[in-house]
């Protein structure tokens, strides 16, 4: 049987969330692999966004902090199950995007990457500001799924950390799964063609301006679920996922791993999160080396680094 | 009427007068050719006619709708399409991607069923596969299917864009340079194929730079020069225009006679 780049995708995926826990050390490291999977879900609304439609976004940290915070004050104000606020987070964010892309999305160039920077210096904003309803920069706490207890009830009895890991990562394989089925549809196909030539697709009558607002929506999408996992996870939220470095590491995460490929942005988001606490050990210069490493990577392997080491051995096998 | 209607088109630039009064009409069956020196205006006016640039001045009339400025894809829905003198594959997509998205208005639909990959998003990909493939062994390209475009040979992918342009089924083809930087046997290639589109019904519309090859398929030539139009006719009609002698031989001597 031939094995379709999906089917490859979504198997190494599935292998690496079920295996990897075997050589874990310490309870520590669901931890630090649930956190992976927060970010590749992200970072995988990003590889349809920029991998795919070519189009930079530079607020998409906005997007999680919606996400985030749906899930800290929805259950409180309007009494909605934490998963419910999920959903709504994602609606919301969802809705934003389309508001703000709409005008944005009709002009050329790099319009998209200073309006959506705005759009999300301004969210992250109010988030801190708006004390009565956040509590500002110190945070607020995020109340408990709930799943757990249900898992419980079944006879699946896991630890906090290893639930966060697992849940986590079977919502990223999801997000991933369904960004996969986007590739190779017509919808998909549009978004890549307007990537190539934005003159030639609409020749081909793609309604450009709607394909990019499609793939802005979609990906918003994904950085809000993104958010809000990551808010039930911590039972805590501040506005630093808003922030504006939570948006500029997804995209390094998807450029440095690749952003063409779900698989390569997912394992960009593993590097940069495992780096830095590799990097401990360089203490203060761990932020230097960071850097270097990322320049490293744009110079010599412009793909991004999993496309150009697979690039590199088939080259050698054959 | 006729199926195409172009009226007293002009556009200016910064004050310089690109395209002038250029008037000219296509009929289903009809390869048209546009000639003129370099510089003439014919790639400026195929922009107008296919709505990258807003004319200044006329109409574009297809099928008795006007569709002046009208943006390119709503274009496409109305049955036009082109190709490009500068290629504009995608260079990423493999030949038969770049094919299938000849097909988007037909293949397109709801994003969500595209994103769950539900059986009906994969039927609509499904016949536009077919299709394509079927185009591509059209224009000779079957066998380079699998292959990332951008590695194509020149000639190639000048076929490719117009399997491309064919994949929308369109009543009028605008076809900028397609023989250009293509060696004889790939020219010759591409002159049958747009010989036999026409033969189908489709009105063309081409600027090409090969005489010979404009005199042997145009069935009808508008000849431009500073953005005017100084003659038009048959090509036994064109060739043996003075106005049409002078322009060339004031320009590209060593080709007048090509």
């Amino acid at each position: 049987m031939k094995l379709t780049p999906k089917t490859a995708t979504l198997l190494v995926l599935a292998a690496l969330v079920a295996i990897t826990p075997f050589f874990f050390p310490s309870g520590y490291y669901y931890r630090v692999g649930a956190l992976i999977f927060v970010n590749g879900l992200a970072v995988t609304g990003i590889v349809i966004l920029t991998g795919y439609a070519g189009q930079v976004s530079l607020g998409h940290a906005g997007f999680a902090g919606i996400g985030g915070y749906a899930c800290a004050l929805a259950p409180v104000h309007l009494g909605l199950h934490p998963a419910l606020a999920v959903v709504l987070g994602a609606v919301m964010s969802a809705a934003l995007a389309w508001l703000v892309g709409r005008p944005i999305l009709r002009l050329k160039g790099y319009y998209l990457g200073v309006a959506s920077l705005g759009m999300g210096i301004l969210i992250s904003m109010v988030l801190n500001n708006e004390r009565w309803l956040t509590r500002g920069p110190d945070g607020i706490d995020v109340p408990d799924l709930g799943l757990r207890g249900v898992l419980k009830d079944w006879g699946l009895n896991l630890s906090n950390g290893e639930f966060w890991y697992f849940f986590s990562g079977i919502v990223m394989i999801l997000g991933a799964w369904a960004a996969l089925n986007l590739h190779q549809s017509p919808t998909g196909r549009a978004l890549r063609a307007l990537h190539g030539s934005e003159i030639a697709a609409r020749t081909v009558g793609v309604d450009v301006s709607r394909l990019k607002l499609q793939a802005f929506v979609i990906s918003a999408v994904y950085a809000s679920v993104s958010g809000s996992l990551l808010a039930l996870q911590n039972k805590f939220i501040t506005p630093d996922v808003a922030g504006f470095m939570h948006s500029i590491e997804m995209v390094t995460m998807a450029v440095l791993g690749g952003a063409g490929s779900v698989l390569g942005a997912i394992f960009g988001a593993g590097i940069l999160t495992l780096l830095p606490q590799v990097l401990t050990v360089f203490a203060e210069y761990e932020q230097m080396v960071l850097g270097l490493v990322m320049m490293l990577v744009m110079i010599f392997l412009r793909e991004g680094l999993l496309p150009s080491i697979l690039r590199k051995l088939r080259g050698t096998g054959e | 009427m006729s199926l195409l209607d172009i009226k007293g088109l002009g556009i200016t630039f910064g004050g310089l007068r690109a395209v002038n009064e250029v008037s000219f009409s296509v009929n289903p069956g009809e390869i048209v050719s546009v000639i003129g020196p370099n510089g003439a205006g014919k790639t400026t006016l195929f922009n107008m006619i296919s709505g990258v640039y807003l004319p200044g001045a006329g109409q574009v009339v297809l099928n008795g709708e006007d569709v002046t400025g009208m943006r390119p894809d709503l274009l496409a829905r109305r049955g036009m399409s082109r190709t490009f003198q500068n290629l504009q594959i995608f260079q990423s997509m493999t030949v038969l991607e770049n094919a299938i998205s000849g097909y988007h208005l037909q293949e397109r639909g709801p994003v969500l069923a595209d994103l769950l990959g539900l059986p009906s998003s994969r039927r609509r990909s499904k016949a536009a596969e077919e299709g394509a493939r079927a185009l591509l062994a059209r224009v000779g390209l079957e066998r380079a299917a699998e292959r990332e475009a951008g590695n194509l040979s020149y000639g190639a992918l000048k076929r490719l864009e117009i399997a491309r342009a064919l994949a929308l089924n369109p009543k009028v083809l605008l076809l900028d340079e397609p023989a250009a930087g293509c060696n004889a046997v790939e020219t010759e290639e591409i002159d049958h194929l747009i010989a036999e589109v026409a033969k189908s019904g489709v009105a063309i519309l081409l600027v090409e730079h090969d005489m010979k090859m404009v005199m042997r398929i145009s069935s009808h030539i508008v000849v431009l020069d500073h953005g005017e139009k100084i003659a038009e006719g048959d090509p036994a009609t064109v060739s043996r225009d003075p106005a049409v002698i002078a322009a060339y031989l004031g320009t590209e001597a060593e080709n007048a006679d090509g």
